[in-house]
C-alpha cells in the first residue's frame, strides 16, 4: 500500500517538472531571441528612408564607408572575402594535421600516452582567443617578418595560423571520436587480408570515417567563421582584397596582405557609433550575414553526423 | 603466408621473412609520421603558451593579484580585473548552471523523440556555434537596450550565460544518458515518481558529468572577451582592494580578458612584461580551472560501481 | 551517494545565497559613495584614468568609472543619459545639440580640458624628417597619387619602396579629426590602410615596420618610433609637435580635447572637473604627454 504524500509535495513536483520543461524548451528561446533581437536593431535600415543603405550594394560593393561625411557607402563585399580568405587558409593548415593527429590518437596510440596527448589537447582547446590575438601580435607577427621578409607580420597569413592553432584541437578531438566510431571489425578484416597499417588506414579507416571526418572540419570552420578577437587583432584589420595588387593584377602574394572580416569589423566599430544610427544597424545587420552563415555550415554538420547514425 | 594448422602436425612457427620485415617497416613509418603530426601540431602551441609564460611571470606576485592598476594602468596590479571576472563567472554562472542543467534533464528524462525534441536539439547545436560576436550584439540588443538593464554585470552575465549554457547541457546530457535505464526501473518500482528518481538517483548517479560541464563552463566564461566588451565591461574602475563584495550587481566592472585587450592596444609606458603577465594569469587560471574539470571526472568515474 | 545529495543541495543553496547576496550589495554600494561615470574617446582614455586615479586619492568618497570606445561613444551615452562626463576628442556636431537639448531641456556643458596634437610617426631607420599636410593627403586620401616612399624623396634602406598606411578605425574622434584637418571634409579614406583600434596599436605597428607611417596622439611617442616634422604647405617650415607649437597654433594638426556633461550634472561632478582644469589635473595632462591648456 503506497503512502499517501502530503499535497504539498506534489504541488511542489509539478511545479519543478514544469519549471523543467520550461528550460528545456529554453534553447529554442534563445535561439529565436538572438535571431529577433539582433533583427530589431538591424532590420529598420532595410525599410527606414533617407538613409544611403542599398541592398544591392551592401553584398556587391567593396566600398565601406560607413562614416563619410558626404558619401556614405555600406559595402561589404571585402569584409566577406577577408573573412573566407583567413577561414579557408586557416583550414588548409588544420586539417592534414588534425586528421593525422586523430588518426594517431585512435589508431597508434594506448594507455598512458593517448590519455595525456587527450588531456592536453582538451586544456589548449580551452585557450581564449584574446590570448591568441597577443600571441599573433607579439609572437607570430615578428616571426612572419623575418621568415618571409615581409613588410607587416599582421596578414593573412598570420591570422590562419591563430586559426588553425586555435580549431585544431577541437578538430583532433572531434575527428578522433569519428574514427573510434569506425567497427573494429573493419580494421581486423583489412589485417586479415595482409594490408598494411598504412593501407588499412587510408582504404579502409578513411573512407568509412570521411563523414565524421567532415563534421570534425565543418566545426572547425564554423569556429573560424565566427571567430572575434584572434583576428582582429592579427589580420592587420584593413580594408584590402588580398587578391588584388595595386595595379589591379591578381597578387600572387595574397598571403602577406592585410585583410578585414566580418566579425572584427563590428567588434572594433559598434563600440562607438549611436544607437539607431545607420552605421549601427548596418552593423547589426552584418551579425545577420554571419548568424546565416554560420547556421548553415552547422546544419551541415549536424546532417553529415546524423548521416552516419543513419548508416548504421 | 600461407599456414594450414590443421594440415600439419605441429603448427609452422612465426617466421620473419621479408615481408613481414617490410610489414613491420611500414607500421613503424605510419606512426611516425602520424606522431611527427601530433608532435609539430602540440609543440607551437606548447612553446609559444611557455614563452607566454616565461616572460610573464616575473611580474606576478600576490600583490600583482591584489592591488588596483596604478599610474595609467601601467603599474600596480590587476585586482579589479581579476575581481569583475570571478564576479561575472559566478553571477552568470547562477543563471547557466542550474538552467543547463534542468534543460539536459528535460531533454533526456521527459523529452520523447519526435519532431519538437528534434528542433529542441538542433537549437541547442546552433546555439553552440553562434559566434560570440552575434552574442554580443544579442546581448546590447535584448539585456541592456530592449530590458533596459544598461551596461554592467548582470547584462554581460545574461550574455555570458546564454553563450555557454550549451556546454553544460551536452555534458550534463552525455551523464545522464550513462546512468543505466535499469537504475530508474528499480526506482520506480518501488513506487517512486519520477522528479523523485531523477532526483534521488538519476543526478547524483551523474554528478561526475554534471561537474565537468559546469566546470568547463567556468573555463568558457572567464576567457571570452567580445560578448562582455558592449554589455558590462570598462577600461578602468577603481574598487576597494581585498573587498571581495567592491561590485555591485549594476555595477560596470574591469575583467582579465578586456585588461588584457586594452594594455596589449591602448595603454601607454607599459613595461613590456605587462600584457604578457596578464596573459599569463588567464591562462593560468583557465588551466587550472580545466584540470580541476578534468581530476574531478577521473575522480569520480574511478567511484562509479556499474 | 547521499553524501553527493547533499552536496548537490549545498551548492544549490550557496548559488542561490549568492544571487540574493549580489543583490543587497548592487544597492549598498550606490548609497555610500559617490559615482561618476566617465565615458569617451580613446585619445583621453589614458589621461582620463590617470586623473580617475589621482582624484581617487585626493577624494576618496568619490568613484569615477572610465570607460573608452571613442569620443562617438561618450557622446551617445551622454546623450543616452548613462553617463556624467562624455570625453570628446571633437566638438559635438548641430544634429547632436539639438539631440541633448530634446533630451534635458538645455544645451550639455562643454569644457576643454587641454589639447592633443597628433603627431606623425615613422620607424626610426626612416630618413623623413618632415612632411606636409598635402602630402600626407595625398598619401591617406581616396584618389591621393603618393603610395611609394619615393615619390616622398626617401628610400628606407633594406625596406620595400610601398608605404604601409596606418590609421585608426572608421568612427574614431582620431580617424575623424584627421580627415578633417588633413585630407579635407568631404574627402575619405583610400582603402588598404591598417586600420588599428587603438592609438597604441599604431605606434606599436610603425615600431616593428620600418617602411610604415601612422598617426596617433604625440601623448602616444615612445623611444622606437620618430616623429616627423609637419608643415602646412610645401615650402612653408615645418613645425615639431610640442606644447608651444600647439598653444600658438603654428603646429597644424591639433585638437582640443573636450568633457561635455548634462546640464543637471550633480556638484560631485563640478567640483571633480574643477580639479581637472586646476593645479593637478593640468599638471597631469603634461606627464602623460598631452598638451595642457593656456596658463591663464
Amino acid at each position: 500500500m503506497r503512502a499517501k504524500r502530503p499535497g504539498y509535495a506534489v504541488f511542489a513536483e509539478k511545479g519543478i517538472e514544469w519549471i523543467i520543461r520550461l528550460c528545456g524548451i529554453s534553447a529554442i528561446i534563445f535561439v529565436f531571441g538572438i535571431f529577433f533581437f539582433v533583427f530589431r536593431e538591424g532590420g529598420p535600415i532595410l525599410w527606414e528612408k533617407g538613409t544611403d543603405f542599398r541592398l544591392g550594394d551592401f553584398f556587391t560593393s567593396t566600398d565601406w564607408y560607413p562614416t563619410s561625411m558626404e558619401n556614405k557607402r555600406y559595402g561589404i563585399l571585402l569584409l566577406i572575402i577577408g573573412t573566407f580568405t583567413v577561414t579557408g587558409l586557416s583550414i588548409l593548415i588544420a586539417v592534414p594535421f588534425a586528421i593525422g593527429g586523430a588518426i594517431f590518437l585512435s589508431e597508434f596510440c594506448t594507455g598512458k600516452v593517448k590519455e595525456w596527448l587527450k588531456i592536453i589537447i582538451e586544456l589548449l582547446a580551452a585557450i581564449p582567443s584574446i590570448v591568441w590575438g597577443f600571441i599573433g601580435i607579439t609572437v607570430i607577427n615578428p616571426l612572419i617578418q623575418s621568415w618571409f621578409d615581409v613588410p607587416v607580420g599582421l596578414n593573412v597569413l598570420n591570422a590562419s595560423i591563430i586559426l588553425a592553432l586555435m580549431a585544431m584541437p577541437i578538430m583532433v578531438s572531434i575527428g578522433e571520436d569519428a574514427l573510434k566510431a569506425v567497427p573494429d571489425n573493419y580494421r581486423e578484416a583489412a589485417v586479415a587480408l595482409g594490408a598494411t597499417r598504412w593501407q588499412m588506414i587510408f582504404r579502409v579507416l578513411l573512407p568509412a570515417g570521411k563523414n565524421g571526418l567532415l563534421a570534425a572540419v565543418l566545426l572547425g570552420v564554423g569556429r573560424a567563421v565566427g571567430e572575434t578577437m584572434g583576428v582582429l587583432m592579427a589580420t592587420g584589420h584593413s580594408l584590402n582584397n588580398p587578391y588584388v595588387k595595386l595595379d589591379g593584377s591578381f597578387n600572387p602574394m595574397w598571403m602577406f596582405e592585410s585583410c578585414r572580416t566580418l566579425t572584427a569589423t563590428i567588434a572594433s566599430e559598434l563600440g562607438e557609433t549611436s544607437v539607431g544610427s545607420p552605421h549601427y544597424r548596418v552593423l547589426f545587420l552584418i551579425g545577420i550575414v554571419l548568424l546565416t552563415i554560420t547556421f548553415i555550415i552547422n546544419l551541415t554538420a549536424d546532417l553529415v553526423v546524423k548521416g552516419i547514425r543513419k548508416q548504421k | 603466408m600461407t599456414m594450414h594448422a590443421e594440415a600439419s602436425p605441429t603448427p609452422v612457427p612465426f617466421v620473419v621473412n621479408d615481408a613481414v620485415r617490410r610489414k613491420m617497416k611500414h607500421e613503424k613509418i605510419a606512426k611516425g609520421i602520424f606522431a611527427t603530426m601530433i608532435v609539430l601540431m602540440l609543440l607551437p602551441l606548447i612553446g609559444i603558451l611557455g614563452y607566454l609564460v616565461s616572460q610573464g611571470a616575473p611580474l606576478i606576485s600576490w600583490d600583482f593579484l591584489t592591488t588596483n592598476p596604478a599610474k595609467g594602468m601601467t603599474q600596480g596590479g590587476i585586482w579589479s580585473a581579476l575581481l569583475g571576472t570571478i564576479w561575472l563567472v559566478i553571477v552568470s554562472l547562477c543563471i547557466s548552471a542550474p538552467m543547463g542543467v534542468m534543460a539536459a534533464v528535460y531533454l533526456n528524462e521527459y523529452a520523447r523523440d519526435n519532431w519538437f525534441t528534434r528542433i529542441v536539439n538542433l537549437a541547442v547545436v546552433n546555439l553552440a556555434g553562434v559566434p560570440s560576436i552575434v552574442h554580443a550584439l544579442f546581448g546590447m540588443g535584448a539585456f541592456v537596450l530592449f530590458f533596459d538593464m544598461g551596461r554592467g554585470i548582470l547584462a554581460a552575465s545574461l550574455t555570458l550565460a546564454v553563450m555557454t549554457m550549451p556546454v553544460v547541457i551536452t555534458s550534463t546530457r552525455e551523464a545522464l544518458g550513462a546512468v543505466p535505464m535499469s537504475f530508474r526501473e528499480a526506482c520506480w518500482n518501488v513506487g517512486a515518481t519520477k522528479w523523485q528518481t531523477i532526483w534521488k538517483i538519476v543526478l547524483p548517479n551523474s554528478i561526475s558529468g554534471i561537474l565537468t560541464g559546469v566546470i568547463l563552463e567556468i573555463s568558457r566564461k572567464a576567457g571570452e572577451t567580445v560578448p562582455i566588451m558592449f554589455t558590462g565591461a570598462v577600461f578602468f574602475k577603481k574598487i576597494q582592494e581585498g573587498d571581495f563584495f567592491a561590485y555591485g550587481l549594476n555595477d560596470q566592472c574591469m575583467a582579465l580578458s578586456m585588461h588584457l585587450y586594452t594594455v596589449t592596444t591602448q595603454v601607454n609606458g607599459a613595461p613590456r612584461e605587462l600584457p604578457f603577465a596578464v596573459a599569463t594569469v588567464l591562462i593560468v587560471s583557465i588551466i587550472l580551472i580545466n584540470s580541476t574539470a578534468i581530476a574531478t571526472r577521473a575522480w569520480l568515474r574511478s567511484r562509479k560501481k556499474w | 551517494m547521499k553524501r553527493i545529495k547533499q552536496i548537490s543541495f549545498a551548492a544549490l543553496a550557496a548559488a542561490s545565497l549568492l544571487l540574493t547576496g549580489c543583490d543587497k550589495k548592487g544597492g549598498d554600494a550606490k548609497k555610500n559613495t559617490l559615482s561618476i561615470q566617465n565615458i569617451g574617446s580613446d585619445t583621453m582614455v589614458n589621461l582620463a584614468q590617470a586623473w580617475a586615479e589621482a582624484y581617487g586619492k585626493a577624494e576618496p568618497s568619490v568613484s569615477i568609472e572610465v570607460a573608452g570606445g571613442g569620443s562617438g561613444i561618450g557622446v551617445a551615452a551622454l546623450l543616452n543619459g548613462t553617463c556624467d562626463i562624455a570625453n570628446s576628442s571633437r566638438h559635438l556636431e548641430a544634429e547632436e545639440v539639438e539631440k541633448a537639448k530634446a533630451k534635458y531641456g538645455a544645451e550639455p556643458k562643454e569644457y576643454k580640458v587641454g589639447y592633443d596634437a597628433l603627431a606623425i610617426y615613422v620607424h626610426p631607420s626612416n630618413p623623413l624628417n618632415e612632411i606636409s599636410v598635402e602630402q600626407l593627403s595625398d598619401l591617406y586620401r581616396e584618389g591621393g597619387t603618393i603610395s611609394k616612399w619615393s615619390e616622398l624623396g626617401v628610400t628606407i634602406p633594406g625596406a620595400p619602396d610601398e608605404i604601409v598606411r596606418v590609421s585608426r578605425q572608421n568612427n574614431s574622434g582620431t580617424y575623424h579629426y584627421f580627415r578633417e584637418a588633413v585630407l579635407g571634409k568631404k574627402a575619405d579614406f583610400k582603402k588598404g590602410s591598417r586600420d588599428l583600434s587603438g592609438s597604441k596599436d599604431v605606434v606599436e605597428l610603425v615600431s616593428t615596420t620600418p617602411s610604415a607611417i601612422g598617426y596617433s596622439g604625440i601623448g602616444y611617442r615612445t623611444d622606437k618610433v620618430k616623429v616627423v616634422k609637419v608643415s602646412k604647405k610645401k615650402g612653408e617650415p615645418a613645425i615639431e609637435p610640442t606644447i608651444e607649437t600647439t598653444l600658438n597654433k603654428t603646429y597644424p594638426i591639433a585638437r582640443p580635447m573636450f568633457f561635455y556633461t548634462p546640464p543637471n550634472a550633480g556638484a560631485h561632478v563640478a567640483k571633480y572637473i574643477d580639479w581637472v582644469l586646476g593645479k593637478d589635473g593640468q599638471a597631469m595632462i603634461a606627464e602623460k604627454g598631452y598638451i595642457p591648456l593656456e596658463a591663464k
